[in-house]
């Protein structure tokens, strides 16, 4: 399993390594957040109660409002954060909140990514090079 | 992505920061999708609660209002979503100080910027509805679905920054719903019953919306019997893009660019196709309904109150009286004529409590429910329910009557 490498369509942000946390789940600040203590708080989010805090969140897509746009920002300031955001599925919303707070994201994949990344494998996100991609270390 | 002579200067510093910020902002998200340029724009809308920006994106638009006058101010009519507090009624909500000093912060940056403090999220009822086909970059999930869908405009979701971005610079990539081809229906819903009550709207939305399952999925609609009306659509969009994150839909029959399924659905293409009954649209109510029996908090809001619901709130509150907390909150537009009309009077005199240019989501709703002791939490808004599990309430969605009635009962549910 270990470096096994996934190539995304696009990236933003900083080369980037921490623990993955997955789920094929979906991600929005907004609703899925408690921002304060830096935990998953919507019930029925199959990360509920899990912190986010310096992980490499492995999701499937994008959900819900517009918020993010402002809140990777925000949560990037108070350093409660999560390392870097890797998603089958983008909106807008993300890439325009990872554009404003300069945060790591990659998506689009040819595989499920959140099937391929075991859950607390040690990562590598790295958006920078012209084939975006994660690898496990 | 190729740039105008206008564009590059902008990039390059020669019109001030602040447009250089902008640019720079929509040429990498353009870049991000594939945009090959950027198209016009004539309005934005902008969502900024100061609980979504924080202290930092306070003193981030603080930063940019502090430019010289001449580079900081937009270029298009650009108006404001609904604000994290009503100043007028933050002491009954129990908004700390804090709260407002951070609101009223961002309002005198906004205003620097030359941005129109609105704060609605219903702009499409109230201030200026978009045409068929007219480019816009708005920034709330419900006005963009009801605005691309419904009036046949064209605009992604915006988020704040991108939104600002627009205004300011007068543009956006374009990309996703500014171009024909991803206009297209992607999937379809045949549906055998139509609802009635605002809530029903609400619940198939977020069926479709759970069935689409994200941004670039676009639903068209088949078998409501009827035209819906306005507060209908807002509803039925509203819980669509709150649940799917899906920002255009089609009705065939009904909305303007479907008014037959093939004008949307590529024929031969195996477009998925799902049934949805009236049983699904119960079970989902359910699903929101049974584990409580009794609410705390009774709350219309999400998206803001028209002035016709306003008035049905004060037709069913008549010779009534609230004994747990009523919430009823609309824009800053349809207040002063709900004011006229009476029926703000004729709220507040059964118990209830009209609110002014927020949202109960985006006013800080969890330091709410510590504060006002709230925990459950009954609405007629799909997209309310969807959304306030997060900030830690146990949602029940029921009928406007039924919401009334709980209201009116202690806040006991009737089964």
């Amino acid at each position: 399993m270990s470096n096994r490498i996934f190539y995304a369509t696009a990236g933003l942000g900083a080369k980037r390594r921490g623990h993955a946390l997955v789920a094929k789940d979906g991600f929005s600040a907004r609703y899925d957040l408690d921002r304060v203590r830096g935990i998953f708080s919507r019930p029925g989010h199959k990360l509920a109660g899990e912190s986010y805090i310096g992980r490499v969140l492995v999701l499937d897509a994008a959900k819900g409002g517009v918020a993010t746009a402002w809140m990777l920002h925000e949560m990037k300031a108070r350093g409660v954060v999560p390392e870097a955001l890797v998603l089958n599925a983008v909106n807008p919303i993300m890439v325009q909140g990872a554009a404003l707070a300069d945060f790591t994201m990659i998506s689009g994949f040819d595989c499920d990514i959140t099937a391929a990344i075991p859950n607390g494998a040690f990562v590598e996100v790295d958006p920078t090079c012209e084939r975006p991609f994660i690898r496990i270390v | 992505m190729r740039l105008t002579d206008e564009e590059e200067a902008m990039r390059a510093g020669n019109l001030g920061p602040a447009l250089r910020w902008a640019i720079e902002h929509q040429t990498c998200v353009g870049r991000y999708f594939g945009a090959r340029d950027f198209v016009q724009v004539s309005q934005a809308h902008l969502m900024a609660d100061t609980e979504s920006l924080g202290v930092a994106g306070v003193e981030w638009l603080e930063h940019m209002a502090n430019l010289p006058p001449e580079h900081r101010r937009v270029r298009i009519p650009t108006i404001t979503d609904p604000r994290g507090t009503d100043f007028a009624a933050a002491h009954r909500l129990k908004h700390e100080p804090w709260m407002l000093d951070l609101e009223r912060r961002a309002i005198v940056a906004f205003e620097a910027l030359g941005v129109v403090m609105t704060d609605t999220c219903i702009n499409y009822q109230t201030i200026m509805p978009p045409v068929r086909g007219e480019h816009v970059a708005y920034g709330d999930t419900g006005v963009v679905i009801y605005s691309n869908s419904v009036c046949g405009a064209r605009s992604n979701f915006e988020g704040g920054p991108s939104a600002l971005s627009a205004g300011l610079t007068g543009r956006t990539p374009r990309y996703g719903y500014h171009l024909d081809e991803r206009r297209r229906a992607t999937l379809v819903v045949n549906v055998a019953w139509t609802p009635r009550e605002f809530n029903e709207w609400g619940a198939l939305g977020g069926i479709v919306g759970r069935l689409a399952g994200d941004y670039w999925q676009v639903p068209v609609v088949v078998g409501i019997d009827r035209v819906p009306g306005s507060d209908e659509m807002k509803h039925f969009g509203a819980a669509l893009a709150s649940y799917g994150s899906v920002a255009l839909f089609h009705m065939a029959g009904i909305t303007p660019e479907a008014q037959r399924p093939d004008d949307v659905v590529d024929p031969g293409t195996g477009t998925p196709t799902f049934q949805v009954g009236e049983a699904d649209i119960c079970a989902f109510q359910r699903s929101y309904t049974q584990a409580v029996e009794k609410v705390d908090v009774v709350v219309f809001s999400a998206p803001q109150l028209s002035l016709i619901e306003m008035r049905l709130v004060a037709d069913l509150l008549d010779g009534r009286h609230a004994t747990i907390p009523l919430l009823v909150v609309t824009s800053p537009q349809v207040k002063p004529d709900a004011d006229r009309m009476g029926f703000t009077a004729r709220i507040e005199a059964a118990g209830g409590m009209v609110l002014s240019g927020m949202c109960f989501y985006q006013s800080y709703a969890r330091e709410m429910a510590e504060a006002n002791g709230w925990k459950r939490l009954a609405t007629n808004s799909a997209k309310l329910t969807n959304i306030i599990g997060g900030y830690g309430y146990t949602p029940a969605l029921l009928s406007m009557e039924a919401c009334i009635e709980a209201a009116c009962a202690d806040g006991r549910i009737t089964p």
